[in-house]
């Protein structure tokens, strides 16, 4: 008897310890904010450009986290959908876009018709665009993201969104196709 | 010297040289084309800026593009004649892409710029040597075309400590650094000089491959009794690699990701340092080089010492092409080269061979077969890597098990795509996940730069949001303190409008405006008079002259009559106010004491006394507050205030009295005190009464607001129904409400003009229609008074303004008025 009363107080002295270490680790150890949240906006391309009906893209993260569909970004395309599926480890889903998947785009300012409104200024959401009240503005190209925010406001319309052409230095080597997709034949053709 | 150590590398393959095919025949220079273009990125690194305009002449030697930025070099002209283009042309690039150019089309003179030649390099500073090799714009000739000059900056970190000059030319059918080094032996000597002048080395080692007897020998005659050293050792591909010389020569391995300079060392192809001879001891830029043109399609194979930006069809033709027997044309050996897709693309500084090929000398790949996991590539890989491990992982696109197999350790020799018995392109792949996970990282860079951006941009327009909300509340803060103020000043009766005497009084302003403003209506109307002279203006002139008169007597008056009464009623006011006080006082004393449960015969007698006192004192004040209508009564000037001041007064005699009143059962003396305040009331009251009575007789003056009103009731009659006409008009709306609408119109216009034959000011000009323009001047003068008055209307309206500035802005306007109305009469 006093073998079972002894073996059900070490449980329980063990359990008080192991409670006590466990909620001091709760609260010293907390962890601010939502991790996961955090973790998918690293994935996301942060082109601010609300095409997911979020204002931005941590609102996405966070909307994703509270378990909205990974497939609501165009700019991130195929390549962010699959990467989102698999650190949530959820099924990818085909792109949720209209226009589906999109080139990359910087916006670029006919200056010469610029009326220097400060419109499309204050609609960029990542202050890629330079300019003063009544004086020409500009893009910073290397800055600008594509999302398209500053086309909307422009009252003269003199923003256009030009796809980023590749250059010799821009330009990537394509994988070969995997051995045993082509037969022999059909490859000297493609050749 | 044959005793000197060398190393092995791992791996290695032996394919068949051919170099024989270029080796035979000596050096042989081009002929100059007649239109030479030169890409502006002929190197690693930033493209150069064009410093030369279309339709300059541009002299050989002569820079046309200058370096652009640190990892850069600049571009000079081959030869003699005019830049006629300056765009994309064709680019020596297995895309076949365009690439931005300079062409020049030469004029055959070849003529040189004036070069600065400096034989005896020992004097030049170091500074001044490196910018020599930067300015010739040198880069590596070897083929990779790293900027020399950059290579060449010591590093504060690290000395260099091993110099090793590369005359390897491991690749099949390339001969040029073989002919190079037999040719020009010497200059490649005194080159190296140079070298080790300027990073001062404790060795130096040169590496030739033994399948070119000729070049160790010419360079063994050349290096005379200098102390590098020649080091010869077995041909194998590809001992030419950077790393991979270095460990051949030293047994050191460069570590993965790292550059030679970490271990000291610093290699340079043998081009390069006939490149560096010719800069700074003859002062010429790098604008040729040597290269092989070779392949079982060219009818004389050869070296061509060949100016940059040469066509390469051009120099083919020169080596006899034969487009028959042409397969591919690949630019670079056959390992590591690319096929040209464009045979219009010039030579560029790192073209070291053009090697026109027939099909059966290099046959298209056969179809790529599943890999077997031989094994072969692992043990044909110079750098030691796993190339099949590598080539799933490429296929399955697992950038981070790639990174983790140092795929970027991979040189692209295609030592292993030559020894695969299933033909797979690996290399193909290889180079295909480098880009694509160069260019993930260049996306992420620069989704965390946006995402920065972003963020301190949100947290800047939240500081904004947070200073405008801060700025709204002080606003709020501050006006609800001046209205606290405002009110309690009213609560304590008149007292501001005594406390500041300074100025013209209230009334005294308005008759001094209403006096200008019938002078200007006075003015109008003589100028219409002038123009066109009618009974009717001529009545209503002289109208306005009286009118005018009288205002202006009236202003007068008030000015005459304000300064003695003034003090007086201030001094009335303050005797007044004392013996309010004094009764508050005693009221609250008297109070105090019957609030005492048990009163003693002293404090009987006290309260006795202080009922006395406090009799007396109200008694004062009623009289005085019975004399002030009087005193009140003659000076029209305090008019309104009177009014103001005896209405609150009926007003807080009326609330106390109620107050009173509500008491259900008062004391005798709360009775009597009903009494007393019941007659106070009767008093203030009559006394409004006679003010009230008073007012009208007062409003004679021109500003009376009686007949003033209906004036301004018609006008705004007037308006709104044209108003409500307009929107009838523009909603469409049917005939009869239409004319009903423009009846009513009609109507609030006649009741306006009988307002204005009714009231004393002058009727507006009716003969409108032939008002001259307004000139510029009235104009300017008519915008100042707009100003002035819209000035003066904010001070007012701000509690806080100085007294001062008040009389400044109402001066300002007053001056406004009058030069408008001198202009205007004038």
């Amino acid at each position: 008897m006093s073998l079972v009363l002894s073996a059900v107080l070490a449980l329980l002295a063990l359990c008080l310890v192991a409670g006590a270490i466990l909620g001091f680790a709760a609260i010293r150890f907390k962890v601010e904010g939502n991790p996961i949240a955090e973790q998918i906006n690293a994935l996301l391309p942060q082109t601010q450009c609300g095409q997911c009906g979020y204002p931005g893209c941590k609102p996405y993260a966070e909307a994703i986290a509270g378990g909205d569909k990974i497939n609501k970004c165009p700019p991130g395309g195929e390549a962010t959908i699959q990467a989102l599926a698999d650190l949530l480890d959820v099924e990818a889903e085909p792109l949720d876009a209209v226009e589906g998947e999109k080139p990359q785009m910087v916006a670029y300012i006919r200056e010469a018709e610029c009326i220097g409104c400060t419109k499309c200024i204050q609609a960029c959401p990542v202050d890629a665009i330079v300019g003063a009240a009544k004086q020409m503005h500009t893009v910073i190209v290397s800055e600008c993201t594509g999302c398209d925010l500053c086309v909307e406001p422009c009252p003269v319309d003199c923003i256009d969104m030009l796809e980023v052409g590749s250059s010799v230095q821009s330009w990537k080597w394509q994988k070969p196709l995997a051995p045993g997709q082509l037969i022999a034949s059909d490859r000297e053709q493609v050749a | 010297m044959t005793a000197l150590q060398i190393w092995n590398i791992p791996g290695g393959i032996h394919p068949a040289e051919r170099k024989e095919l270029s080796n035979r025949t000596p050096v042989q220079t081009a002929p100059l084309a007649k239109r030479l273009t030169l890409p502006l990125a002929q190197h690693i690194g930033a493209s150069a800026e064009p410093v030369v305009s279309v339709g300059e002449r541009v002299l050989k030697g002569q820079l046309i593009a200058a370096a652009n930025g640190f990892v850069s070099a600049p571009v000079h002209a081959p030869t003699s004649g005019t830049v006629s283009f300056i765009g994309p042309q064709p680019y020596p690039h297995v895309s076949g892409m365009l690439a931005p150019a300079i062409v020049i089309d030469s004029d055959g003179l070849d003529e040189w710029i004036e070069l600065t030649p400096c034989a005896d390099y020992c004097d030049l500073e170091h500074s001044v040597l490196l910018e020599r090799i930067r300015q010739a714009g040198i880069s590596g000739l070897g083929g990779a075309g790293f900027p020399a000059a950059v290579k060449l900056i010591a590093r504060p970190t690290q000395k260099i400590h091993t110099l090793i000059i590369n005359g390897t030319e491991c690749e099949p059918y390339i001969t040029a650094d073989d002919l190079l080094m037999r040719t020009y032996a010497n200059e490649l000597i005194s080159g190296i000089d140079i070298l080790v002048q300027l990073i001062q080395p404790d060795q130096v080692l040169i590496g030739i491959e033994d399948n070119k007897p000729e070049a160790i020998a010419a360079v063994r005659a050349a290096l005379n009794e200098r102390s590098y050293q020649l080091k010869v050792f077995p041909t194998k591909y590809p001992s030419g690699g950077e790393k991979q010389l270095i460990q051949i020569l030293t047994g050191v391995e460069v570590p993965s990701g790292g550059l030679p300079a970490d271990i000291g060392m610093l290699c340079q192809n043998v081009g390069t340092c006939v490149a560096i001879h010719d800069a700074v001891v003859h002062g010429k830029p790098l604008i040729s080089r040597i290269t092989t043109l070779t392949g079982e399609a060219l009818a004389q194979p050869m070296n061509v010492e060949v100016l940059l930006g040469t066509p390469v069809d051009e120099l083919l033709a020169f080596a006899g092409l034969q487009p028959s027997k042409l397969n591919r044309l690949i630019m670079g050996g056959p390992m590591m080269g690319f096929t040209l897709p464009d045979f219009a693309v010039p030579v560029i500084k790192t073209t070291n061979c053009l090697l026109a090929s027939t099909a059966a000398e290099l046959p298209p790949a056969p179809p790529a077969m599943p890999c077997i996991r031989c094994g072969e590539c692992a043990e044909a890989c110079p750098a030691s890597l796993l190339p099949q491990q590598l080539h799933f992982f490429a296929i399955g696109q697992e950038h981070e098990q790639l990174k983790a197999h140092n795929l970027f350790d991979c040189i692209e020799c295609g030592a292993c795509a030559y020894v695969c018995p299933s033909s797979i392109p690996l290399v193909q792949y290889y180079r295909a996940a480098k880009s694509e996970i160069r260019e993930l990282e260049q996306k992420q860079l620069k989704a965390e730069q946006s995402k920065q951006r972003f963020e301190l941009r949100q947290e800047r327009l939240r500081r904004a949001e947070e200073q405008k909300e801060a700025d709204r509340l002080a606003r709020a803060a501050k006006a609800a303190a001046a209205k606290a103020a405002q009110t309690a000043a009213a609560e304590t009766g008149d007292a501001p409008a005594t406390v500041k005497p300074a100025g013209p009084s209230d009334e005294q302003k308005k008759l001094k405006i209403e006096a200008s403003m019938a002078q200007v209506a006075l003015k109008k109307a003589e100028k219409q008079l002038a123009t066109h002279a009618t009974p009717e203006l001529q009545a209503q002139v002289e109208e306005l002259r009286s009118a005018a008169a009288a205002a202006q007597q009236a202003l007068d008056a008030a000015m005459a009559a304000t300064p003695p009464t003034a003090p007086a009623a201030a001094a009335d006011d303050g005797a007044l106010k004392k013996a309010k006080i004094d009764a508050a006082m005693l009221r609250a004393q008297l109070r105090k004491l019957e609030k005492l449960e048990e009163p003693s015969s002293e404090q009987q007698a006290e309260l006795q006394q202080l009922r006395g006192q406090l009799e007396a004192a109200e008694k004062l004040l009623a009289s005085l507050q019975a004399e002030a209508p009087a005193v009140a009564a003659p000076k029209p000037a305090a008019d309104d205030g009177a009014l103001k001041k005896a209405k609150i007064d009926a007003a807080m005699l009326r609330a106390q009295l109620r107050k009173l009143e509500k008491l259900e059962e008062p004391s005798s003396e709360q009775q009597v005190e009903l009494q007393q305040l019941r007659g106070q009331l009767e008093a203030a009251e009559k006394l409004l009464a006679s003010l009230q009575a008073e007012a009208p007789a007062a409003a004679a003056k021109p500003t009376e607001a009686s007949t003033v009103d209906p004036l301004k009731k018609a006008k705004i009659e007037l308006a709104m129904k044209r108003a409500e006409l307009k929107k009838a008009e523009k909603a469409e709306s049917d005939e009869a409400t239409l004319g009903a609408l423009r009846a009513a119109v009609a109507q609030a216009e006649q009741a306006l003009h009988d307002a204005e034959a009714a009231s004393a000011k002058p009727a507006p000009e009716l003969v409108r229609t032939d008002k001259k323009p307004i000139d510029e001047a009235t104009r300017a003068l008519k915008t100042e008074v707009a100003f002035a008055r819209a000035d003066l209307r904010k001070l007012e309206r701000d509690d806080g303004s100085a007294a001062d500035a008040l009389t400044a802005a109402r001066q300002r306007l007053a001056d406004a008025e009058q030069q408008l109305a001198e202009h205007q009469s004038a």
